[in-house]
């Protein structure tokens, strides 16, 4: 028996390594080697991109400011949550997302849709000074921000070839125009065709934080906030269909 | 190793033999029922993997006899939820939204929905009890921007204001300012002159050249006597209701500026049936003709 002859195993120290190994590695297989097939583990969902340059930024921006310790980004499949927030999250609305944003703690609502859901004023508003619009909110104040201008050579140089290396499908082209493409979004009278090509027609292109001299901070917080759950078009999405239930 | 382990002298319970610089350890068994219960919870393990999605395969997943699935399951929750609402919600879209207020059980149900829908869709603008803000109108009082009736609130959470709805109400006040079309001296008289229309006190002869000034570019949506004009969305400029605020300063930046709000249109995100309850609580707030 095993049990009463453990003490072998115990006083024969490579035995006992060979069986670590064993245990761990079994632990291991169960745990990692799904994750080399995670191409067929996340469904493909239509209308899904990579984040704009802006929108990086933001997202650079939401993660620096740790927006994630108070809101999370992940609707659960729960009638209540739904009821609220709206359409429970996809693993493919994450997908460009490294590291995912989902959170643990909902000390503020939960983000994953808030895109198009207020206006951008209103974002800037409630950035500027959150009591200002939600008077219960305990939400600090990022004034700061509007007065930041963007860090668009870390954007360009840095934050998208980073998520390249990560497996963002970034192309050479949507890094040669990362600079282009960053300030076209931002300004509505510029050319964004270019940019339109790139990352759909459904691109924001505004002055997101109605300062129009410069791209800064703001904009780039605002335009990431507002693309937050509205890549999926749930009119034509089936979620139960066969082929989208993992 | 021996099968017969010592005794402990002292407790009489067998040891396990170990023994450190005279230690020695006892052998104390689990106390039975954890014992049973942890062989039932492995017990269970084996008949969850079996019943419910469990193994990660090459391809995907075990599935499970169950055929359980979160998505199916929350969708038949919301789908019940839905179906429980459903008949009040269709009398309540049948209904002439002006009529519901005639049935009082169909009055209820469209106030409470109505609410719900607001604290979750309007409040984060609005205020939680529709007071509004600087910057987004007040809706508990019965001034109103644009048409204020029960099928006007309801046209505008249709549409939206200057929103991407092709039919959305729009209205866009110039930046006098801004884009120079007004001297700083013209614009500090005109901000004279709209402190009198509301009866506030004013610098009476900047006031009189501000007049020449509101009638060459202020009447056309203010009115003569800048009462305003709902069609077109311009706020009346003689009561004492203010989006932006009411004092010099706030009149001159509003001058400068011509801001204007957006307010997003409803029907993409809301079902008719809500949008009808919801118009009927906003109504209620504080609804005007």
């Amino acid at each position: 028996m095993l049990f009463k002859n453990h003490g072998i195993i115990e006083r024969n120290s490579m035995i006992l390594l060979v069986g670590i190994l064993l245990v761990v590695s079994i632990g291991g297989i169960v745990q990692i080697a799904p994750l080399f097939r995670v191409e067929q583990t996340i469904e493909k969902v239509e209308g899904v991109r990579p984040y704009t340059p802006l929108e990086l930024a933001g997202r650079g921006i939401y993660i620096r400011e740790g927006c994630y310790s108070c809101h999370s980004q992940m609707i659960r499949p729960l009638r209540d949550e739904i009821e609220r927030y709206g359409h429970y999250s996809l693993a493919a609305e994450s997908m460009y997302d490294h590291p995912f944003q989902w959170g643990s703690k909902r000390t503020g609502p939960d983000l994953a849709r808030v895109g198009a859901r207020y206006s951008d004023a209103w974002h800037v508003q409630h950035l500027i000074n959150p009591r200002s619009v939600v008077p219960e909110s305990i939400m600090p104040p990022y004034a700061f921000l509007e007065g930041r201008e963007i860090g668009i050579k870390d954007v360009v140089d840095k934050h998208i070839v980073a998520q390249v290396r990560v497996g963002v499908p970034y192309t050479q082209a949507d890094i040669d125009n990362a600079k282009t493409d960053l300030m076209a979004q931002a300004d509505p009278n510029a050319d964004s065709e270019g940019l339109q090509a790139r990352y759909g027609g459904k691109v924001n292109v505004r002055d997101f934080d109605g300062d129009p001299s410069k791209v800064t901070e703001m904009d780039a917080l605002v335009a990431y906030l507002q693309v937050l759950g509205t890549m999926v078009d749930f009119k034509t999405y089936e979620p139960t269909k066969a082929e989208n239930l993992r | 190793m021996s099968d017969k382990k010592p005794n402990d002298d002292i407790t009489g319970v067998e040891t396990t033999g170990h023994s450190w610089d005279g230690i020695t350890e006892l052998n104390n068994p689990l106390p039975r029922w954890w014992v049973l219960t942890f062989y039932a919870c492995i017990a269970w393990a084996v008949v969850y993997w079996i019943a419910m999605p469990a193994w990660p395969t090459l391809s995907g997943h075990t599935k499970g006899l169950l055929g359980m699935s979160d998505r199916k399951q929350v969708d038949q929750e919301v789908a019940e939820l839905v179906s429980s609402r459903a008949p009040q919600f269709a009398q309540l879209h049948a209904t002439p939204i002006e009529m519901v207020s005639k049935n009082k059980e169909l009055f209820q149900f469209a106030q409470e929905s109505g609410r719900v829908a607001f604290a979750q869709n309007c409040s984060t603008c609005h205020g939680a009890g529709g007071q509004g803000a600087k910057g987004y109108p007040s809706l508990v009082d019965d001034v109103w921007l644009w048409d204020g009736s029960i099928q006007g609130i309801r046209s505008t959470l249709q549409t939206g204001i200057r929103s991407e709805h092709p039919e959305a109400r729009f209205s866009q006040m110039p930046s006098y300012g801004r884009d120079k079309l007004l001297e700083p001296q013209q614009i500090a008289d005109v901000t004279q002159y709209v402190l009198t229309l509301s009866r506030q006190p004013a610098d009476a002869k900047a006031a009189a050249r501000g007049a020449q000034v509101f009638a060459s570019n202020c009447v056309a949506c203010h009115g003569a006597e800048g009462k305003g004009d709902q069609t077109q969305g311009a706020p009346n400029l003689t009561d004492q209701e203010w989006i932006y605020g009411g004092t010099a300063q706030e009149i001159t930046t509003q001058i400068n500026l011509g801001r204007g709000g957006v307010m997003p249109t409803m029907s993409q995100r809301l079902d008719p049936a809500t949008l009808d309850a919801l118009a009927v609580y906003v109504h209620s707030l504080g609804g005007g003709t």
